[in-house]
């Protein structure tokens, strides 16, 4: 005779109270399934805590993006933000999507070469790049983003030296009615300062200026905000026509529009209160169509979306170490995962589901991580079945940032596979070894014997 | 081993204490425990009998098993 399967017993006090009016469902349906791939399946071949990333849910995703605003605005031109996952597979699947490269820091703009993606097609943000940066990125006619005066200066000096003309763009901070207000990077709008960084860039002669940027903010839940930054780009660019006499090529909006994660101390869920596509598109088309630029040659509009194009396309797969009580009573369940490898779950509640059915009854649970820190806290509550020691959970959401700012602290960092769009699974990050991480340590000859 | 008098318990595992007026919901299993109890199991038999009916390791039984009798016992359902 077959045995039942068994659940842990478990017994909850109800509390009587006022009823939630939005009638949030309790997360408990199982995902035993990823793009039609065994849950169970991946967890025998690769083990937990282990990554996994849907390639069709990413390309579905930028289909979505690329729709949203293509049907709005004539020129339209993503560009992957590799820190928000520079996998090298995740950034491949962009680029055969069309999308360029926006980059940080050198390591980034290196990885993107080695991508495959032509110098032209490389966005250089950020505050710190070095001389030697600027010479190759100059070199390269990649698209320089300034973002302050030291910067200008250092470029206004080495194109004389090489005797070309970079391609620039400066960056734009602004007030668009949100808080708190970005304002390190970049120059700013309103006090003046973004036109007199274009001033001095024209009166240079020596570089060739092309467009204007502003990252406004990050996890953006209005896309109100973008109608803001977006006219105030499109009046700088008229101004800059009026004085110069010519178009700017191009308007880069930055990145910034909220995942469907949500966030902690929200009272809804991110998947009900975060704009859509459509509205974030609405809202930008508008303000540049709406604007004084001239119709006939609008600017081409770039967008950095990193977050909302990734995040849903990851999962982070994870076991049950151990069950225990707390000295209140309430129960704990620790996982093999933590925060140094989910780094988000400082930010976000992220939607976690067991990987097999259960009874329906559920018990109000600490989630907590595997590391011996106190800080290793994934929830301080949540709703879970009676899980039990080796028993698995599915982490929704988690493509974006984890796998960038995750960090090797205790434990070391799980694989990363790939679920293609025919179903097959690819490893395309091993996980580490302790030799990975020695390989770069050295021991003084004096230390050698203990 | 017993269930206290002014304990409650319907089909479904709804538990109600008329002493203190606390209600609770049990799962499948808790609730099977419990009526074991009121049938005046002692806490072998019934082991015994769930290692019979369900796929469970030992190990994994007695856990569960010892924590969910201190509960009970910490509410003032058995005593």
């Amino acid at each position: 005779m077959n045995k039942l399967p068994f659940e842990r017993p478990i017994i909850k006090k109800l509390n009587t109270g006022i009823s939630n009016k939005f009638g949030l469902r309790t997360e408990l349906e199982p995902i035993s399934n990823i793009d039609r791939v065994p849950v169970s399946g991946l967890i025998k071949d690769f083990g937990t805590p282990l990554f996994v990333i849907s390639e069709s849910t990413i390309r579905n995703t930028i289909h979505e993006a690329k729709r949203a605003f293509e049907t709005r605005y004539p020129k339209v031109q993503f560009a992957w933000s590799y820190k928000t996952n520079y996998l090298d597979a995740v950034c491949r699947i962009f680029h055969q999507e069309g999308s360029w490269a926006e980059v940080v820091s050198r390591y980034e703009y290196d990885k993107a070469l080695s991508n495959g993606v032509s110098g032209e097609k490389i966005i250089f943000n950020g505050p710190d790049k070095s001389e030697d940066d600027l010479v190759t990125a100059s070199n390269n006619g990649s698209l320089i983003h300034i973002d302050h005066f030291d910067e200008l200066y250092t470029l206004i000096e080495i194109s004389g030296k090489l005797k070309k003309r970079p391609k620039v763009a400066i960056r734009v901070n602004m007030d668009t009615g949100i808080f708190p207000q970005w304002d390190r990077f970049g120059f700013n709008y309103e006090n003046g300062e973004a036109m007199e960084a274009i001033n001095k860039i024209m009166n240079s002669k020596k570089l060739e200026f092309v467009g204007l940027h502003a990252h406004i903010g990050t996890f953006m839940l209005s896309a109100g905000a973008y109608e803001v930054e977006a006219s105030k780009l499109a009046k700088l660019a008229f101004e800059f026509k009026k004085k110069y006499g010519s178009n700017i090529d191009y308007i880069d909006i930055g990145g910034g529009f909220a995942s469907r994660n949500t966030l902690k101390g929200a009272y809804q869920t991110g998947q009900d209160t975060a704009p859509s596509f459509d509205d974030y598109a609405e809202a930008i088309t508008n303000a540049l169509i709406n604007s004084q630029l001239d119709t006939d040659d609008m600017p081409l509009l770039i967008l950095e979306t990193g977050r909302a194009l990734i995040d849903e396309a990851g999962y982070l797969l994870g076991t049950v170490i151990a069950n225990k009580k707390l000295s209140d009573g309430r129960r704990s369940t620790i996982v093999n995962f933590g925060v140094n490898i989910l780094f988000t779950a400082f930010w976000y509640e992220h939607r976690i589901n067991p990987e097999k059915e259960y009874s329906g009854h559920n018990e109000t649970t600490a989630l907590y991580g595997p590391l011996c820190m106190n800080i290793d806290q994934i929830r301080d509550s949540i709703q879970l079945p009676p899980l039990k020691k080796d028993d698995n959970l599915v982490v929704s959401c988690v493509g974006a940032y984890n796998m960038t700012q995750w960090m090797q602290f205790i434990t070391l960092r799980p694989s990363i596979v790939l679920i293609d769009t025919e179903g097959e699974v690819h490893i395309i990050r091993n996980k580490e070894s302790n030799k990975d991480i020695t390989a770069l340590e050295y021991v003084p000859n004096h230390l050698d014997k203990i | 081993m017993k269930v206290n008098k002014n304990i409650a318990v319907s089909e479904s595992g709804f538990l109600f204490d008329s002493m203190s007026g606390d209600s609770y919901s049990l799962n499948p299993i808790a609730a099977e425990i419990l009526r074991l109890i009121r049938d005046t199991k002692n806490p072998e038999e019934i082991k015994q009998e769930l290692l019979e009916k369900y796929d469970v390791s030992q190990s994994a039984l007695d856990k569960s098993f010892d924590e969910y009798l201190f509960t009970l016992k910490k509410l003032n359902i058995i005593k």
